[in-house]
């Protein structure tokens, strides 16, 4: 393809080389070029956050990311996140509050979710919903979301319940 | 500890337990299965040409550009397609004038509405699909278009379909009682136009839809996100004259649905007809922009309305006037109509009111075509009931709770039967209205709003009753003709292990349909849940049924699977008692284990039972065939539908200066019978409710009076996100149906009835010492400062 761009990433922390359309979204790239489909086009145009990874350890959106700007890049997808364990307290609090339903959205909350982990502090439930409200949920009323990720934090804190 | 209703009671029943979705820890891993995930070789891309007018003539398609372009396998117009399937009329028969037109893949000729599909293209990916949709050329010749429901029914309209005579879909009228008589001798008349906005279900996962074809043997199997895989297998047969034998249809996760993707849409068969045309597997996946334009919208309704209400606060009679305009098209197969015909048999039907006049009337009009979305009809009843209720609460001078507490069906009053027609089995609207005061503190909050308000601190209160129709049995749309089923199967399988495996054909939407499903299995096999795997969405590996949708799963589904799973302990429980030379009356189940009935002594494992059935009936004693699979359905027939009741409460506060409203709680007590898994039942309550809150304060498409979409994008169009939802108390009343063991109602739809009116009255509530009330969803902020005289 003659407008391909070649690159050399880090996903998942593997270290990968391919050569990518030049339109081709990160999302896109994941999804069909790498098969990990764990990462969602909700929207592709920003709004969702359906598709949020995390790209040089903070949070973006995927669909407004083109994959020839990733050369030198480490990108994390829900797939790694999972698989190294780091996010596993948050999924199972989502799992235990049933915070999910249809699942269309839950990689990209629990991808915001994980950044409000890493604070020293227990953030307040406005807070959580303020730091979510860039994720569409169409199934839970995101109660049960905030709750999970309210838990998740005091747990990560030490505080009981 | 045997007896047919001790599941319910034994002490490890799973039946009223919040157990966490085991299904849920493949999605919180992002490794569910979605249509667009499915990766298949050789596998084409579709892409739509759509109309970029509400109305238009095509004089010429020219796509010969397009189809040059590198990587395009076909470009097709409808005539390309004709010969290839039957068109598609959505009426049912037993609503009776009902009319609409056939309708088609693609556009032939005409579009109607902006966002009609017009020419597919089938290429080796989606973006070499779209930059071809780009080469085609169209001249179009823009016609008159009629956008609102009063043009298309004014004297003299045009016909949008000149064969139907008249923009007319449908009319209905009610008249019940002596209105005109309760009017007149009324103290209080209170009148209002509530008129709702068109707005739509934004699936996270838009429309998804892969056909894939095996040339060899012809065979098409339909992966679709959908809630009716056995529906969608019928109407697939009908048209385009396939054997039942060569479809499969298959759901595997569907990322939301809400009522938008069960029915048929004019770009999914256009990829079904292409990939029969082409012999190949295609996959259409909407975008999220195609997706405004092409999924169906709902709720677009204006409701003149009006109560006679007497001194003491009695309602005497209620009389309203519904027009809604559906699109150019009623809806297949479910129709357009059922919106409208719910709210006209809703209103009102939960006071003691035996006054009632309704009169409907649905149009055609060029814009996408509105059908069934979750809650269909019901947030429109509510609001216009429950605003009604409000106005006449404030004409005289009483507490809206108060006025409630005197019109409510009584808790003693049943079964009863609506001025409209609806029976009612058991329902708790009384019990509901204290539990909630009492949840929410409503003598607390009203002197909270009285102090805030001297400080000059708008804030509102807004209650909202309702019923819910759920377990819609064959007279819904069977009895019109559509290949809707009413019924649900379900088949249980002890596997050598002493598993069981369960088929069924309700289906899986993240309600958590297989979690309930699973513990209504366990409870009465007294088996571990994690030894129970379902099966679900699936036509060739389910029973036949209706799948999941107008709140019937639990109901339904769950009463098949409980009467499966009863007839598949009979056959253990027979096998092990040829087994064990004990009568099976004197065995029974627990834990995994045959025990003795008497003592709850463990006999032998089920995974022996299993291991003696399928490996070792050679030491049966002669004549015992063990049959360890056991099939059972059901229907409601006792009652058309299993109502279900109750009660929201909103909380908000208004800024006068900004028009912003700023929601600080929410309650809901509500009662849906049996609640199997209460912790997924709350979920499904708020959900509804944020589903029903966004069409009240956000959700509207607006349209231009050329019927040209304006925002038509996520970033235009707003949703309700966590950042504006409050908190949201759910609280449980139990009623169960009688009409089947499980006494399960649904509740999938509860929220969203009821949450628009209770928000609705708690703005009107705050604005009322202001002087100003509003009626128009959705609430916006320029409505309320309009309301309030400062624009």
């Amino acid at each position: 393809m003659s407008d391909a761009v070649a690159i050399r990433l880090s996903v998942n922390g593997a270290t990968l080389e391919r050569r990518v359309p030049a339109r081709q979204s990160l999302v896109d790239f994941l999804r069909d070029g790498l098969g990990l489909t764990g990462t969602r086009a909700g929207c592709e145009h920003g709004v969702c956050g359906a598709c949020t990874v995390r790209l040089d350890g903070a949070p973006v959106r995927a669909c407004l990311v083109f994959a020839a700007q990733l050369d030198g890049a480490r990108v994390e997808t829900i797939e790694g996140l999972s698989d190294s364990g780091e996010i596993a307290a948050l999924q199972a609090a989502f799992h235990a509050r049933n915070a999910l339903q249809c699942g269309f959205c839950t990689a990209g909350v629990l991808v915001i979710a994980a950044e409000l982990l890493k604070r020293a502090t227990v953030p307040s439930r406005a807070e959580i919903r303020g730091l979510l409200s860039g994720n569409y949920c169409r199934c839970t009323g995101y109660h049960a979301i905030i709750d999970a990720v309210e838990a998740a934090c005091h747990a990560r804190a030490g505080n009981p319940g | 500890m045997s007896g047919p209703l001790s599941f319910l009671d034994r002490p490890n029943s799973y039946i009223g337990k919040s157990v966490p979705r085991p299904n849920a820890r493949r999605l919180l891993q992002g490794r569910g299965v979605y249509v667009d995930d499915l990766r298949l070789p050789l596998l084409l891309h579709a892409a739509f040409l759509r109309s970029p007018y509400a109305h238009a003539r095509i004089r010429r398609i020219d796509t010969a550009r397009a189809a040059q372009r590198s990587g395009v396998v076909r470009v097709a117009t409808a005539a390309d397609l004709a010969g290839l399937y039957t068109p598609w009329v959505g009426v049912l028969t037993h609503m009776k004038g009902m009319k609409s037109a056939p309708q088609h893949p693609l556009a032939p000729g005409r579009a109607c509405w902006q966002g009609e599909p017009v020419a597919a293209v089938v290429a080796e990916s989606r973006a070499i699909a779209e930059d071809a949709v780009a080469e085609i050329e169209v001249e179009w010749e823009e016609l008159p278009a009629i956008t609102s429901p009063e043009a298309a029914l004014a004297p003299g309209a045009a016909a949008i379909h000149p064969e139907l005579g008249d923009n007319l879909a449908f009319a209905r009228s009610i008249e019940a009682g002596a209105v005109d008589d309760a009017f007149a001798r009324a103290a209080a008349v209170v009148t209002e136009t509530f008129t709702f906005a068109r707005h739509t279900g934004v699936c996270p996962e838009a429309r998804s839809l892969l056909a894939e074809f095996n040339p060899a043997d012809r065979q098409l199997t339909l992966h679709c996100s959908s809630q009716a895989p056995h529906m969608m297998k019928e109407i697939v047969l009908r048209h385009f004259a396939l054997a039942e034998s060569d479809v499969r249809v298959i759901c595997r996760d569907v990322g939301g649905s809400y009522g938008i993707k069960i029915h048929v849409y004019p770009d999914e068969m256009a990829v079904i007809a292409l990939a029969l045309l082409l012999g190949r597997s295609i996959k259409f996946v909407a975008d999220r922009l195609e997706s405004f334009v092409s999924d169906i919208h709902a709720r677009a309704h204006r409701v003149e309305a009006r109560m006679a209400l007497a001194a003491d606060g009695e309602i005497l009679a209620i009389d309203i006037d519904d027009l809604t305009g559906i699109g150019p098209y009623s809806t297949y197969p479910r129709s357009s109509a059922v919106e409208g015909n719910q709210v006209v048999n809703l209103v009102g039907s939960w006071y003691r009111c035996a006054n009632y006049r309704a009169r409907l009337a649905v149009a055609f009009q060029n814009k996408p075509p509105m059908s069934q979305y979750r809650a269909v009809g019901h947030p429109i009843a509510c609001a216009v009931t429950e605003g009604l209720v409000d106005l006449g609460a404030r004409a005289l001078g009483i507490d809206p709770a108060e006025l409630r507490r005197r019109n409510l069906l009584a808790d003693d009053a049943y079964p009863c039967t609506s001025p409209a027609g609806l029976r009612f089995e058991k329902l708790s609207h009384q019990r509901a209205l204290e539990r909630l005061l009492a949840l929410m503190d409503y003598a607390g909050l009203r002197r909270e709003q009285q102090a805030l308000r001297a400080r000059g601190i708008h804030r509102g209160i807004g209650l909202a009753s309702f019923v819910e129709i759920t377990n819609p049995g064959p007279a819904f749309y069977g009895v019109g003709g559509a290949p809707i089923s009413a019924q649900d199967g379900c088949t249980l399988r002890l596997d050598p292990g002493g598993s069981v495996t369960c088929a069924i054909s309700i289906t899986e939407q993240g309600q958590g349909t297989e979690t309930v499903v699973a513990q209504i299995v366990a409870s009465v096999l007294a088996i571990p849940l994690d030894r129970i795997r379902i099966v679900t969405g699936d036509t060739e590996r389910t029973p036949y049924g209706g799948g999941t949708w107008a709140s019937r799963g639990t109901g339904i589904g769950g009463e098949a699977a409980l009467q499966a799973a009863k007839a598949l302990r009979a056959n253990i429980l027979a096998l092990a008692g040829a087994m064990l030379q004990a009568a099976p009356a004197d065995l029974d189940l627990g834990e995994g284990w045959i025990v003795d009935s008497a003592s709850g002594q463990r006999r032998i494992g089920l995974d022996e039972v299993g291991r003696v059935g399928y490996f070792r009936g050679d030491t049966l004693p002669p004549g015992v065939q063990p049959e360890l699979v056991a099939t059972r359905h059901y229907q409601p027939r006792d009652y058309p539908f299993a109502f279900t009741n109750g009660v929201q409460a909103s909380w908000l506060e208004l800024d006068i200066e900004t028009g912003f409203i700023t929601l600080l709680k929410h309650w809901v007590v509500e009662d849906c019978g049996t609640a199997v898994n209460p912790l997924l039942v709350d979920e499904q309550v708020r959900g509804g409710v944020v589903q029903g809150l966004g069409g009240a304060l956000f959700e509207e498409c607006l349209y231009d009076e050329a019927g040209q979409l304006l925002n038509g994008s996520l970033a235009d169009y707003l949703v309700p996100m966590a950042g504006e939802m409050p908190d949201i108390e759910v609280a449980h009343l139990a009623t169960p149906t009688q009409t089947s063991e499980l006494g399960a109602k649904g509740v999938g739809e509860a929220g969203t009835a009821g949450a628009p009116a209770a928000v609705m009255n708690a703005i009107n509530d705050a604005l009322a010492p202001l002087g100003a009330r509003v009626a128009a969803q959705p609430f916006t902020p320029e409505r309320i400062l309009r309301a309030l005289g400062r624009i």
